[in-house]
């Protein structure tokens, strides 16, 4: 029987029946596999693979954003609540300190802090916490470790850590924070933070040195720290454990909310330390332990990390109280409720910026920064300076979140630097002159899109010694009008740089006009605009600026032999007190020669006095006053100008909830919640593929090939026929 | 031959003792072993004894490549040069600067590279190939004329603008494909079609024109005009015969490059999320891990001059009158 024309391409019918069905249900452009469809996951990326996920050592932001989902030390800060919190995490309480004097004798909470020789924190911890499942908790029937010792023969078919047959869990208990904190001295991790705690943590310095000589004596990796003790962390019970500070150093407790105070139980620093295990990748640096709400599941940071739920988490639950927008805004409509409420993170490896921004446009990422290259599509600004997002996003139900970060920028000068440094009259008024010179707000507008707020001094929003209004104001460089701070006339400037002897920018003594270097490893077009931008800033009082550039090590090297003369520089907040700003104009902290962190060697000695008293008092009014007064200080001498600090937007789709911005806390993936149905919706109705233009391109190689083909058969044709005519 | 393989192994020695020499000495005058360990350690509270405990521990407080405290060989052995190339020669890459074993990271990255750049290798070959004969063929007509001109405009566009439009098209606009990312075995086909589509697109122009170059070369040599003579038909001619004929010149590109498919794409696999060698080199070049570069140098040459090797051999197989002697 023949069959009909329409019965023979039945196939083809049914194959473009299936197209277009599969169409309906799925995106083709979906990066995800089609089984996690609908699932609640959370989809993120990172930009750079972190370098270290062990807790000693991990330090840098995308480390942070791993570690602080896993780890959990004894507190963290109140997800919602500002001024930011402290509240206990695994401890059952915020500990209070204990003052000792010298003889050891208890000293009350009011003692002064020159009295106070020694501080005790005792931290109890909740009993009932349990490990994620781990291989090295695992023990045979004779309570043998079961993988701590293994012969090579047993890890030849081991490649990663699910390659193990058996998992086991077993209770945190107070000796685990105490094995860490003995970690940050262990002599192969280099800890970033062990130079600084050997200054608090009592005899820290001494015990890494009692390590060093136990490593070099011996052959082994593994270095049992159980059989070492020192005085400054002691186990007191089960689920008690002592720290001993040197001094009153309340920002201890700030320091406890970091992943190098959280436990690492003694179990996995044996089973990693197998040379089997090492020379596989299998270390504590690339598979954490934890009790935090989130385990480390996929760790392949030149593709995709992966956070999962840990089956033993002990639980936590959404915060009741916030700040008076936070209920307006739905932040608090989940109070109560068991955490966390995402069940899997998957983050991915994006290196550049227009394939991260198309996909969170096209509903794959549920959050994303926004980059200078996408800010005009994302925002439109307003005449009067307003920001808001722009119809697309709007029509995309897409959310705007900003605020203004715990970090600042700055352009600073080298005190040690014999034109622009020293605390001279001379000096003092050239950096002043500069200060109102340098247009940050120009700055902000061109270069961040008017993403962040001018500096009035060291200390950002947010942080307790902020001034808000016009008693915050920076009187050397601004003028309060109109409710406002006004940068202060030009003309104010070039007459306090005549006054430091160098009137229309040249010097009055020689003539010689005024030549000064900025020193930065910046380079490429970026950059090049930000140079010429600085130029100009200069310029304005007839002062030449000479860029000197150079490479990221030189500069680094000129910064800590103090021969740079003016440098961009800036710092992130590593805990919400003045204290940790403040320290960054202390003179015994000066970068040259102490290397410190006092990047402009700035070194005045009423500051450095104020700074003693004011680092170790309590927030109170007191503390308040000084800080004003130290700022104030800060200011007229003008070792910065004082810059900017940025404000973050941060966009966030329609199905993404319990968003709030907090610049200090590092655990907040766990208050985050999702609406994976809406966003499949949006997906799909986003992402229809558009198959006319694969048909129009088929068409135009047909229309192309065809006349080809057809001059190919006449010219064959001519051949045969001349071969033909030959022939006759 | 195999005497003439053996000698141009043994050539290989001085050739990679001093692409190694040159690696070291373009490394350590852009970074010194201080500035590696401020790199690594991070830049809040490191102190001096950290960084010098760091360099102890990976070799790096030694003397580059002299060490004049020392007594007889060890002037030359007891150096950073000596410690960290000699294992390189029996393909011993060592650790990197973070700790990983370098082999191990190169095993599991090469394939992602090879998942691209094989595709775009084979098809671009063949399409480039064809195309080429297309316009031989039709010399000297518009499609000839308007296949050059294509040829060059393509040329002429970077490699950049292929990739940032074909995401735009491809992924944004039509939705067929996702715009970046890998995955494993099956899924991974998804997430390679447009770099290879890009990747071959972006090959067309230069390619095209080359191999052109070389048909019409043989195209006008008279064994071609006896095969017309004999009646056969300009099909048969072009593939029977000038295709034949045209394999040495053909081969002195395409061989040389097969070894090398392994060291991946810097900028495609950037913009296209491919966990492959590419990104490993880059990462390793911005992160001044010395370990790794070397390793990947020393890779590179070794994998290159194979393709030479390779290159001579496939010679003595489609012309049987070349001898390697």
């Amino acid at each position: 029987m023949k069959k009909s024309p329409v019965g023979q391409y039945n196939w083809l019918i049914l194959l473009i029946s299936v197209l277009l069905l599969s169409c309906e249900q799925h995106a083709w452009n979906n990066p995800y596999s089609v089984s996690e469809t609908g699932q609640n996951i959370l989809y993120s990326s990172f930009s750079d693979r972190p370098n270290h996920l062990d807790p000693a050592q991990s330090y840098s932001s995308n480390e942070i954003t791993f570690t602080g989902q896993i780890y959990e030390p004894p507190l963290q800060y109140h997800y919602l609540k500002r001024p930011y919190e402290l509240i206990p995490l695994t401890a059952t309480q915020i500990p209070e300190p204990v003052y000792l004097s010298k003889n050891g004798s208890r000293l009350p909470e009011s003692a002064s802090p020159e009295k106070i020789a020694f501080t005790l924190y005792d931290i109890t911890i909740q009993k009932g916490i349990h490990y994620q499942p781990h291989q090295s908790f695992v023990q045979d029937a004779s309570g043998n470790y079961l993988y701590h010792s293994m012969k090579e023969a047993q890890t030849a078919d081991i490649f990663k850590l699910d390659d193990f047959e058996k998992t086991d869990t077993r209770e945190l208990i107070a000796e685990d924070y105490v094995y860490q904190i003995k970690r940050l001295a262990h002599p192969r991790l280099h800890s970033p933070i062990f130079g600084f705690m050997t200054s608090y943590i009592v005899g820290l310095k001494e015990y890494a040195a009692e390590l060093k000589k136990v490593v070099e004596d011996t052959d082994g990796y593994y270095l049992d720290l159980n059989k070492y003790d020192f005085e400054g962390a002691k186990v007191i019970d089960r689920y008690t454990y002592r720290i001993m500070v040197r001094g009153k150093y309340p920002q201890m407790l700030y320091w406890m909310t970091m992943p190098f105070f959280a436990p690492v139980p003694w179990e996995a620093d044996r089973f990693y330390s197998q040379p089997s295990l090492v020379e596989r990748n299998i270390t504590l640096d690339w598979y954490p332990v934890g009790t935090g709400p989130y385990m480390l599941t996929v760790n392949n940071p030149n593709l995709q990390m992966v956070l999962e739920r840990n089956p033993n988490f002990h639980g936590e639950k959404y915060p009741d109280e916030g700040e008076e927008a936070d209920r307006e805004n739905g932040l608090l409509a989940d109070a109560g409720k068991p955490l966390p409420f995402v069940d899997k993170v998957v983050y991915t490896l994006e290196k550049e910026n227009i394939p991260y921004w198309n996909k969170f446009l096209q509903g794959y990422y549920d959050v994303s920064g926004i980059s200078s290259d996408s800010f005009d599509q994302a925002i439109s600004v307003g005449g009067q300076g307003d920001i808001q997002l722009t119809e697309e996003m709007q029509s995309k139900g897409i959310h705007l979140q900003t605020g203004v970060g715990t970090s600042s920028f700055y352009l600073g000068f080298n005190m040690q630097d014999p034109i622009v440094g020293s605390l001279t009259e001379k000096a003092r008024k050239l950096r002043q002159a500069i200060s109102i010179a340098v247009d940050y707000e120009e700055y902000i507008s061109i270069f961040n899109n008017g993403r962040g707020i001018s500096a009035q001094g060291p200390i950002p929003p947010g942080i307790f010694g902020y001034m808000e209004g016009d008693k915050g104001v920076n009187s050397v460089v601004y003028e309060w009008k109109n409710g406002n701070p006004q940068r202060k006339d030009i003309e104010q400037a070039r007459q306090l740089l005549a006054e430091a002897g160098y009137p229309q920018g040249a010097d009055v003594n020689t003539g010689k006009p005024l030549l000064l270097n900025f020193d930065t490893p910046g380079s490429g077009p970026d950059s090049k605009a930000r140079f010429d931008w600085l130029r100009k800033q200069f310029k304005k009082l007839d002062i030449q600026l000479v860029i000197r550039n150079t490479t990221y090590n030189r500069f680094q090297e000129k910064m800590l032999k103090g021969t740079s003369q003016i440098f961009m520089w800036g710092w992130n907040a590593d805990y919400p007190d003045p204290e940790n700003f403040l320290f960054l104009l202390y003179g015994p902290n000066k970068k040259s020669g102490h290397n410190g962190e006092n990047a402009a060697n700035y070194d005045n000695p009423e500051f450095n006095e104020l700074f003693e008293k004011m680092k170790n008092m309590e927030n109170s009014d007191e503390r308040m006053e000084i800080i004003n007064h130290m700022v104030g200080i800060a200011r007229e001498d003008s070792p910065w100008v004082w810059g900017f600090h940025p404000k973050s937007f941060t966009l966030s789709h329609e199905w993404f909830g319990n968003s709030k911005t907090n610049f200090i806390a590092n655990n907040t993936l766990k208050y985050k919640k999702l609406d994976p149905i809406l966003r499949q919706q949006k997906r799909a109705e986003w992402n229809k593929p558009v198959l006319w233009p694969t048909f129009l391109i088929v068409a135009v190689l047909v229309v192309l090939i065809v006349p080809a083909f057809v001059t190919y058969i006449r010219k064959e044709h001519a051949v045969d026929a001349a071969v033909e005519r030959e022939g006759q | 031959m195999i005497a003439y393989i053996i000698r141009r192994i043994l050539y290989v020695i001085p050739i990679l003792i001093g692409v190694n020499v040159l690696t070291f000495m373009l490394f350590f005058v852009v970074n010194t072993p201080d500035d590696m360990a401020r790199m690594r350690l991070g830049m809040k509270h490191v102190t001096p004894e950290a960084i010098e405990k760091w360099k102890h521990e990976r070799g790096y407080d030694k003397p580059l490549l002299f060490s004049s405290k020392e007594a007889g060989m060890r002037k030359v052995t007891n150096t950073i040069f000596f410690e960290k190339s000699v294992g390189l020669f029996v393909f011993k890459f060592g650790r990197s600067d973070e700790g990983r074993d370098i082999a191990h990271d190169i095993s599991q990255r090469m394939w992602p590279s090879l998942a691209i750049a094989l595709p775009v290798f084979l098809v671009g070959l063949l399409t480039n190939i064809t195309l080429s004969m297309l316009l031989a063929f039709f010399r000297g007509t518009y499609i000839d004329i308007s296949g050059v001109v294509t040829g060059v405009v393509l040329m002429s566009i970077s490699s950049l603008f292929y990739i940032i439009s074909g995401q735009y098209l491809i992924s944004k606009l039509w939705h067929l494909v996702p715009i970046s990312g890998y995955d494993t075995g099956v899924d991974a086909a998804k997430f390679l079609v447009l770099p290879v589509i890009i990747g071959v697109i972006g090959g067309i122009g230069s390619g095209t024109r080359w191999y052109r170059a070389i048909f019409l070369e043989e195209i006008n040599k008279d064994y071609v005009r006896t095969a017309r003579a004999k009646g056969l038909s300009e099909l048969r001619v072009l593939f029977r015969h000038v295709l034949k004929n045209a394999m040495i010149p053909i081969l002195t590109g395409v061989v040389v490059v097969i070894p090398l498919l392994f060291m991946g794409s810097l900028i495609t696999e950037s913009f296209f999320g491919i966990p492959g060698l590419g990104s490993y080199t880059i990462d390793a070049i911005q992160k001044q891990d010395f370990a790794i570069v070397r390793a990947m140098v020393f890779l590179g040459t070794v994998l290159y001059i194979i393709g030479l090797i390779l290159t001579d051999i496939s010679y003595t197989l489609v012309d049987p009158r070349i001898r390697l002697e």
